[in-house]
């Protein structure tokens, strides 16, 4: 830590920063810059040279010619919509009740939530092919059947971020006042839930959706030994046969986590989420 | 909630529960329930099977053999690999996402590169796996732009020893994505810090060293450190990335642990679940401390 001590020296003044730590900042914020764009740059750049000589789109077109990104695309972004929706199902019922009726539950499903990080990706892949693949509870017998469990594990590992966007929309609203309300007029349990709490968690839920789909569409490592044809396992074949395609694969990639985090920037009004893992 | 809830209970009790089912305590156990049964069955039961096979002998039966095997030199050496690529980006992606997290809080930054810096952060953190590969091949991989903008000045990288499959070249594109989650988890932390402190240190005659020395860093030190073992946890487990860098050749315990999966390499099937058992306590450790350190900073930081 002495690095960080002896970078901010200076600072006598009241209320502005320093200039000299002014400086340090400058210089912080332009090392780190260059750090990130820089591959981000050499990327781009590669990602346009695949016609002799000059700059174009070449590459990305050959990418989408190819006869396998699109059905890989498109499954995965199937399986994304549909990991999102069983995830909003299960976790949104069960903020609601952990934060109406249940709240010493709370502890439980928080530690719960916290277990796709304690649990890494391969780990997890190891423990289901072993636990599914073979009789009685054999779920991996088709490439179908292998998609379903995919596409469950997904929302399993979306739980985190759900939980807390959900847990949050929901300290953000008055749960307990609008469902005596709703009660009070005679609503059901269903439609509380679903014409009363989800409309006032919009954002909320929009931005553990993203958040989810941005982790979920390139997932490589479950796929990959559940043998899934989506869009990871895609990537890292193209990245051993082909050579501009995944230049032109990482600069889309990267365009579509951009789009779902700033899609959440923009609703939630920059208090994005961290995430972890890969 | 009670009240409400009670009263009609009373009333209309022939009337069954069409309207308010959930009504008694087995009721409201309902609507958690899809959340523990999915929970048992894609993340708690799978990682049971493994801890159950890692503990089941040969023939049936409890043994720790298999525990006691993981003194084993392919074992050894994945381990060691990946605690040291996990502590040094752990470390350093520590230090450089504090003083990022310094720069654009405090540090005189105006407010759009704060914006800029966590947007973009949301991105890199999550910017992992192939495309995260792929990028660093094309920047410095043996045909990467910043390897051929050397070879231009007159320097060979790769001849010099520098290789992006390496324990070097895995740290720098790890820190890709250990930078970010380190800004982003403690930017609120270095927001925390009050001002009132810094104006009570100078008017006491504090210098600028001597505020940060005795009242900035030990009020962040428990933020700072727990963040560093939750990244250390994020690389620790991290797969993808380096199977897609190195075609999952490399030693590291997530790629021998994908290896085992394919394929017995170890010859010795209990050894390999007892390998990723070993990952879970440790990644289990690490989030423990994690959430004991983050709580005992927020009592400062509110």
């Amino acid at each position: 830590m002495t690095v960080s001590s002896n970078s901010m020296p200076g600072a006598s003044e009241k209320k502005a920063p320093s200039r000299s730590s002014r400086f340090w900042a400058w210089l912080i914020f332009i090392l780190s810059a260059a750090y990130f764009l820089v591959p981000l740059g050499a990327t781009f750049y590669w990602s346009l040279k695949a016609e002799k000589d000059i700059l174009g789109f070449e590459a990305y077109k050959r990418l989408f010619a190819d006869s396998n990104f699109l059905p890989a695309f498109s499954q995965s972004v199937v399986n994304a919509a549909a990991a999102i929706f069983l995830s909003l199902l299960i976790i949104v019922p069960t903020a609601y009740w952990v934060t109406l009726r249940l709240p010493k539950l709370r502890p439980v499903v928080e530690f719960i939530t916290l277990l796709p990080f304690v649990i890494p990706a391969v780990v997890l892949v190891f423990g289901l092919i072993r636990l599914y693949s073979r009789p009685p509870l054999l779920w991996t017998a088709t490439y179908e059947s292998s998609r379903v469990l995919l596409i469950c594990v997904y929302a399993a590992l979306s739980f985190p971020y759900m939980f807390r966007s959900v847990d949050n929309g929901l300290r953000a609203i008055d749960v307990r006042s609008l469902t005596e309300a709703a009660q009070s007029l005679g609503a059901n349990w269903v439609t509380i839930l679903f014409r009363v709490i989800f409309p006032n968690l919009r954002v909320a839920l929009l931005s553990g959706a993203l958040l989810t789909f941005a982790i979920v569409i390139g997932e490589l490592t479950i796929a990959l030994y559940m043998a899934q044809h989506t869009l990871g396992p895609y990537m890292a074949d193209l990245t051993r046969s082909k050579v501009y395609e995944p230049s032109a694969m990482a600069i889309v990639s990267f365009s579509v986590t951009w789009m779902a985090m700033g899609v959440i920037q923009l609703i939630t009004g920059g208090q994005g989420q961290a995430t972890g893992g890969h | 909630m009670g009240t409400v809830n009670t009263k009609p209970k009373s009333t209309n009790e022939t009337e069954g529960g069409a309207k308010r089912p959930p009504r008694s305590q087995i009721g409201s156990w309902l609507g958690v329930l899809p959340f523990f049964v999915f929970s048992g069955l894609f993340l708690i039961g799978p990682t049971l099977v493994l801890a159950y096979r890692s503990l089941e002998a040969d023939g049936g039966g409890f043994t720790l053999g298999n525990y006691r095997q993981l003194v084993n030199e392919t074992v050894i050496n994945s381990y060691a690999m990946s605690i040291r690529i996990s502590l040094t980006t752990a470390i350093l992606g520590g230090i450089i996402g504090f003083l990022i997290a310094w720069a654009v809080s405090i540090g005189g930054l105006s407010r759009p590169f704060r914006t800029i810096t966590t947007t973009f952060s949301g991105v890199a953190s999550n910017f992992a796996g192939v495309p995260l590969a792929s990028a660093f091949v094309f920047t410095l991989g043996r045909v990467g732009a910043i390897t051929a903008l050397f070879k231009l000045l007159g320097f060979d990288l790769y001849d010099s020893g520098f290789t992006l499959y390496s324990f070097f070249g895995l740290t720098l594109v790890y820190l890709y994505f250990q930078i970010p989650l380190m800004v982003l988890v403690i930017l609120p932390a270095v927001d925390g810090l009050k001002r009132d402190w810094r104006e009570a240190a100078e008017n006491l005659g504090a210098t600028s060293f001597q505020y940060w020395r005795y009242v900035a860093l030990p009020v962040l030190m428990p933020s700072i450190l727990g963040t560093m073992i939750l990244l250390f946890g994020n690389s620790f487990g991290a797969h993808a990335t380096a199977y897609a860098l190195t075609g999952g050749l490399f030693t590291l315990a997530t790629l021998l642990i994908g290896q085992q999966i394919s394929g017995d390499v170890l010859n010795n099937p209990g050894l390999g679940y007892a390998v990723a058992m070993g990952m879970v306590i440790i990644m289990g450790v690490s989030i423990l401390i994690y959430s004991v350190l983050q709580r005992r900073s927020e009592r400062w930081l509110r």
